[in-house]
């Protein structure tokens, strides 16, 4: 693990996509303490351009709302959203995947055709009707985005259980009278683990575009500021104030990519092939 | 500010205009115009939606137009009388007037179309209801007799309120699935001519108009486009003439306004006169408590609203009257914007920090924007706000359900008391199902007496003793919290002149339009 950490460091990618991300979690921590009034609070005029008061460096929305405020509160709305869904899916995917590549056959094959049931249905499509059921709420935005992102998680953890569990070390756990469950959380998802922690590096990112898409038509927290949120109410004003939409995009791209590139430098670092043909 | 400035300016140069090269009607032309949502249908009789109204109030008359102040105009009614005990009407009709299909119109397709309404037309049946007998001595004489003085009732003549159906294709018919559903006939300017769905709708002038030299357009396409964004562009490319009001995003009005040949207007909607307000759940919770909804009344900042969401048009409601309707005060209690006195309210009402849930009107950007900065105002007082994200079934259901605490709305008035105020706040119109009847569930004796002497109450002297007084104590009460009386912008080019003249606007207005060359 040592090794992988100072491979991932001396990735110049991952160390980029770190850098990103430990800033977006700084912001996310400590920017409202600099920004203690509300983001939805009207503090200036409407529609107040980027860099004219010193105070509004990236202006005004519609109803005259501070956008570098709503950014800030934003990153926490997004990084939440992102870590607490993926880790849902983490904890619905690896038990259902390590379960079905396990033990095989009868449960094996219930397991996967109820995988394969989520996975028919197009995710975003499927996250759109869920929380319009639920009714839009960070609890049903996190749910949604869990259970729509859930069966890649099962299936890749699934396909690493199947090679791992035909190992001498698992046989030799089996012969000592080890319990199936004790084998599965000691022997082998261990060593199952680096391919998913690629994986959830990915699938925050992939939340985090989500909760966008999502509140971007609408069906975000109402009562939270989130940057997919401010690119969608900024929308119809585009042509006349492009800072709206423009300054939470980039916010959006920017995390989005830290984590995509996060996820690239970790998968050359746990990956021992990969590894070691860099070096 | 500068952005009302721009406006004033460019309504001020369009009079000018106006008034510089003022001349007569000039025949000729055709108006593209937009038309937002696509209607279900266009047989007015049937189907009475906004859209439908905007086009076939132009195919089908009423007896009688209404001016901006709401005063009866002629319409197929050339005359009316009223005896002096207020009990009956006598109209007569404009002779010589003939359906699109070349039959006469006459006393008998009125006396059809009362029968036709009643049973197809609920606002209509509303309306009716003092109505004992209506007869029609002669071809071009109908009288009206009610059981009772109702001083409303020559408010309801209007086109969309009581459109006047063809007697020779309808009786005796199924009207539901009539083929002439299809292809209406009216005796309007206009005549329908094609629908592409989906695309455009398309009228023809009505070469035997009974006005003469009237209509003055060749023809009119409605055209059917369903993103707001594209609507805009529509205009600025040329497509289209005109955007009656609600086509475009308010946020896009300024940025049109400031085309060149433009001109944008409030007017046109002052008998529908739409009055936004938030329904406050007087059964339960906070919003029970009259100290805690006077204090939202001072809470909430409604001439920013104005500004902001709604570009400055508008104006800032006083009670449960609209400014343009019978009867109206402006002597009562006034509620200024002061966080101050809500506070203080507040502590009065004993409001400890209770969960308020509030639901905006799923109606596009400008409603979700309105609603941020309501709950913006309501959190500066200290209001624990909830905002619950709905769709428009959503909305429906949980307003007539009453499963809310504050709840964003707009509906019409129609000009009078008796017909689009009173049903908001009597007991009697206390009935879950409905978004539209007393919703809120304010009940009280005095004010259910008032409103039901007003609607009979005769002359129009009496009447408004009696509406001046109910505004007073529901002003006091606060049952809802009035917002804005609200104007939809109607932007057009210029050079369409004439086209907004009465109380209806664009619904019945191609009839006097005109293009300047």
């Amino acid at each position: 693990m040592k090794q992988a950490s100072r491979v991932l460091l001396r990735n110049p990618g991952g160390m980029i996509g770190i850098t990103i991300l430990v800033i977006a979690v700084a912001v996310a921590l400590f920017g409202p303490l600099l920004f203690p009034t509300s983001p939805w609070r009207m503090v200036q005029r409407p529609f107040l351009p980027p860099f004219t008061l010193s105070g509004f460096p990236l202006g005004t929305d519609a109803l005259g709302r501070d956008v570098m405020a709503g950014i800030i509160y934003g990153a926490r709305v997004s990084l939440l959203v992102g870590l607490i869904s993926t880790l849902a899916s983490l904890a619905v995917g690896i038990p259902l995947g390590a379960a079905a590549g396990y033990f095989g056959g009868k449960v094996d094959d219930a397991l996967m055709r109820f995988t394969e049931f989520f996975q028919t249905v197009p995710s975003f499509a499927l996250a759109i009707v869920l929380v319009a059921i639920m009714q839009p709420s960070i609890v049903s935005i996190v749910a949604a985005i869990a259970i729509v992102s859930w069966p890649p998680v099962a299936r890749l953890v699934r396909g690493e259980v199947l090679s791992l569990r035909t190992r001498e070390y698992v046989q030799a756990a089996v012969v000592t009278g080890q319990t199936n469950w004790w084998i599965i959380w000691r022997e082998i998802l261990p060593n199952a683990l680096s391919p998913v922690i690629v994986l959830a590096s990915l699938m925050v990112a992939t939340a985090i575009l989500l909760e966008s898409s999502l509140s971007f038509l609408g069906l975000g927290d109402p009562n939270l500021m989130s940057w997919g949120y401010m690119v969608g109410a900024g929308r119809t004003v585009i042509r006349q104030a492009w800072w709206i939409t423009v300054f939470p995009g980039i916010a959006i791209l920017v995390s989005v990519l830290a984590l995509n590139l996060i996820g690239e430098g970790l998968n050359d670092a746990l990956n021992p092939r990969l590894a070691k043909g860099g070096r | 500010m500068s952005k009302r400035k721009i406006l004033m300016s460019v309504a001020t140069m369009c009079m000018l205009s106006t008034a510089a090269m003022a001349q007569g009607p000039k025949a000729g032309g055709v108006v593209n115009a937009v038309i937002q949502p696509e209607p279900p249908g266009l047989m007015m009789g049937l189907v009475q939606n906004g859209p439908t109204q905007m086009i076939a109030g132009n195919i089908y008359e009423g007896l009688l137009r209404y001016s901006p102040k709401l005063d009866p105009l002629p319409g197929l009614a050339e005359s009316w009388s009223v005896s002096e005990d207020g009990k009956v009407y006598t109209f007569k009709l404009v002779k010589g007037v003939t359906w699109h299909d070349g039959k006469p119109f006459t006393s008998a397709d009125v006396l059809f179309s009362i029968d036709f309404l009643k049973q197809t037309h609920a606002r209509a049946r509303g309306n009716l209801v003092q109505l004992d007998k209506v007869e029609a001595p002669d071809e071009s004489t109908v009288v009206f007799t009610l059981k009772q003085p109702f001083g409303p009732f020559i408010g309801i003549f209007e086109v969309g309120s009581l459109p006047m159906i063809p007697k020779h294709l309808y009786e005796g018919t199924d009207f539901k699935t009539n083929p002439a559903n299809n292809t209406p006939i009216g005796t309007g300017p206009f005549m329908f001519k094609e629908w592409q769905k989906g695309s455009f709708i398309r009228l023809v002038k009505n070469p035997n108009y009974h006005v003469k030299g009237k209509p003055n357009l060749d023809e009119i396409y409605w055209h059917v486009i369903p993103d707001a964004a594209a609507r805009s562009v529509a205009y600025e490319t040329g497509k289209v003439d005109v955007l009656p009001g609600g086509s475009v995003e308010n946020f896009d009005v300024p940025r049109l306004s400031k085309l060149k040949n433009t001109c944008v207007t409030g007017a046109g909607w002052e008998f529908f006169s739409p009055h936004s307000w938030l329904w406050l759940n007087n059964r339960s919770g906070p919003t029970a408590n009259k100290k805690f909804r006077q204090a939202l009344m001072f809470a909430i900042d409604r001439n920013m609203a104005k500004d902001v969401v709604w570009n400055g048009l508008g104006k800032v409601a006083t009670g449960p009257s609209g400014s343009t309707i019978r009867y109206y005060t402006g002597a009562m209690p006034k509620y200024d914007y002061d966080p101050a006195k809500a506070k203080a309210l507040l502590k009065e009402a004993g409001y400890k920090g209770e969960k308020v849930r509030m639901l905006p009107l799923p109606y596009g950007e400008t409603w979700q924007r309105w609603a941020e900065m309501v709950r913006q105002n309501l959190q500066d007082v200290g209001i624990n706000v909830d905002m619950v994200a709905t769709d428009v079934p959503g909305w429906n259901q949980k307003v007539s359900e009453w499963d809310y605490d504050i709840a964003f709305t707009y509906l019409y008035q129609y000009g009078d008391p008796a017909l689009g105020v009173g049903r908001n706040y009597v007991s009697s119109q206390i009935a879950k199902g409905s978004p539209f009847n007393n919703v809120e569930g304010y009940s009280n004796p005095e004010i259910d007496k008032l409103f039901a002497d007003g609607a009979v109450a005769f002359p129009d002297a009496a009447r408004e003793e009696i509406y001046a007084k109910a505004q007073k104590i529901l002003v006091e009460d606060v049952p809802v919290a009035w917002m804005l009386e609200l104007q939809f912008p109607t932007i057009t080019r210029c050079n369409v002149k004439n086209l907004i003249t009465t109380g209806i606007g664009v619904n019945d207005g191609f009839r006097d339009a005109w293009i300047e060359k």
